[in-house]
């Protein structure tokens, strides 16, 4: 009984619920008694509004950086990957080149943000390439660590039956990898919605565009729909990670076994 | 009363000498002759060098100095590569049984065909077969962590065979195993090699698997590494659980106790 589906899920859910119900009454209830004017912290309610009133604005502008964040995402998830099989290739050559691909962590992608309008414009390929910049990173230094942490005595076997370089890749080190290249996934989804609307910011369109706009007219309630509707996007793309995750290691590995 | 040598390759190690990256002498001049089909076990104290050994007799790691050369393979301070030298037929097996944990045990067992690209049906073929051989025909279908302790060292030992190999080296592989699922694994050991007729390097630091398993029994002093005996295992090739308790079996164990006490250090 105590592992059925239904319970299982409803012990999973329930807590989060919970609490996104009280923190939303509690927020709701304290504006309203201590008076916080509208243009400073709006109600839930009011945001509620907004979102039904301006949702095919709002919704247009979310697939809009939706789009550019996946895109953006999935340039990292290929990039990122086949970065780090190079770096994994030989000592010296993480050596030479590990550094700067740290360089994209430490980027301030704010900063860089007018240089790609310079070089790619207004528009998506700024976005996209805002969105890259800014959750590369944590592909590469993820699946590298992966990569590195193939068990030697495995290796060693690969060795003694003659595997060559690619079977040795293909069938031992990259599935080997594989939770290491789910986690730098993971936190790669949720950066890659970040880099687009730090994009849109300056290369305007999308979510981004959406509340820089609308914080020059002091609609703060439509920031927040802005803002709710972003983290509604990281939040889905962390899900289907969770989700293919969770298809590709159930069989075999701990991290994906109740 | 003898096993059939034809199936097994001759090793012959002269003067090898092994120094790791750290400056550590490992081996050094360490002589060993195998005759094709013989079964020997390594012992010696713990740290002397005997993994190293087989290592080295793997082609995994080249010595410094010496030859150590496998069949009609001839090989001088350098791996030796298996891809042209397939027909040598050398298997592995680990302490542990490091398998590919996202593979079903058919697959695991086949995996070195298929790195050597043999044909999909004609290896799952092979692996069955193997499987068969350490019993393990009903789980096919599972994955390594569905798998006790003891049925994993199996897949490997499945894994090892399904080469059909000539030298069978093996690095303390029961030893994280509880004593019934040991003796038992030795009791198959023995009857595959009794079958199959390769040579058998076994290292282990338990003096009554090496006395119960081998023929001969070679000793390895504290490091650098150097042979101090070799002494032949007077005891028939027909073994039985029953011998662990007789007389003759507690004499060999108390031949190669005496020399092991003297080489480990305190």
């Amino acid at each position: 009984m105590s592992d059925s589906p239904v319970r299982r899920h409803g012990a999973a859910f329930l807590p989060p619920a919970l609490v996104f119900v009280i923190a939303v009454t509690l927020a709701e209830v304290l504006i309203r008694v201590l008076q916080v004017p509208q243009y400073l912290l709006p109600p839930p309610s009011a945001i509620l509004q907004t979102l039904r009133r301006e949702g095919s604005e709002l919704w247009g502008a979310a697939m809009e950086t939706g789009w550019a964040a996946l895109v953006g995402f999935l340039m990292s998830a290929a990039g990122g990957v086949l970065a780090a099989i190079v770096l994994s290739s030989a000592a010296w050559v993480q050596r030479a080149f590990y550094p700067y691909a740290v360089f994209f962590q430490t980027v301030p992608v704010i900063a860089i943000a007018p240089l790609l309008v310079v070089w790619l414009g207004y528009g998506p390929p700024t976005v996209v390439a805002s969105a890259f910049i800014v959750s590369v990173f944590p592909v590469v230094a993820n699946t590298l660590a992966g990569l590195l942490s193939t068990d030697p005595a495995l290796r060693d076997l690969f060795r003694l039956y003659g595997a060559t370089w690619p079977a040795t890749l293909l069938k031992l080190r990259l599935p080997f990898a594989l939770p290491a290249v789910l986690t730098g996934l993971r936190i790669a989804a949720g950066l890659a919605v970040i880099g687009a609307i730090v994009g849109e910011f300056i290369a305007g369109g999308g979510l981004g565009g959406v509340i820089d706009v609308s914080l020059t007219q002091q609609r703060v309630d439509k920031v927040f729909a802005g803002v709710l509707l972003a983290s509604v996007l990281g939040l889905t793309l962390f899900l289907a990670i969770n989700l293919i995750s969770r298809l590709v290691l159930r069989r075999w590995h701990a991290s994906e076994q109740v | 009363m003898h096993a059939p040598t034809a199936a097994g390759t001759r090793v012959v190690v002269r003067d090898v000498r092994r120094v790791y990256s750290n400056g550590v002498v490992a081996l050094d001049g360490v002589n060993l002759e195998v005759a094709p089909g013989e079964f020997v076990a390594l012992l010696g104290p713990s740290g002397c060098g005997k993994s190293t050994l087989l290592r080295l007799v793997a082609g995994l790691d080249g010595p410094q100095g010496g030859t150590v050369k496998v069949g009609e393979e001839r090989q001088r301070g350098a791996t030796l590569d298996y891809r042209t030298a397939g027909g040598t037929g050398v298997a592995f097996v680990f302490q542990d049984a490091h398998l590919l944990p996202w593979r079903t045990v058919l697959k695991n067992a086949a995996l070195p065909l298929e790195l050597s690209g043999v044909e999909r049906s004609r290896r799952l073929e092979a692996a069955r077969a193997a499987l068969e051989q350490v019993g393990l025909s009903d789980a096919l279908g599972r994955y390594p962590n569905q798998l006790s302790g003891g049925m994993r060292m199996r897949v490997s030992l499945a894994r090892a065979l399904v080469t059909d190999p000539r030298l069978l080296l093996l690095d303390e592989p029961f030893a994280a195993l509880d004593e019934i699922t040991r003796h038992r694994l030795d009791e198959q050991l023995l009857d595959i090699w009794r079958r199959r007729g390769m040579t058998v390097l076994f290292v282990t630091h338990s003096i009554s698997e090496a006395v119960f398993l081998a023929q001969r029994a070679v000793v390895l002093s504290r490091r650098p590494g150097r042979v101090v005996l070799d002494h032949r295992i007077d005891l028939p090739v027909e073994r039985t659980g029953a011998l662990r308790m007789s007389t003759e079996f507690e004499r060999e164990a108390q031949a190669l106790y005496e020399t092991l006490r003297r080489e480990e250090p305190l």
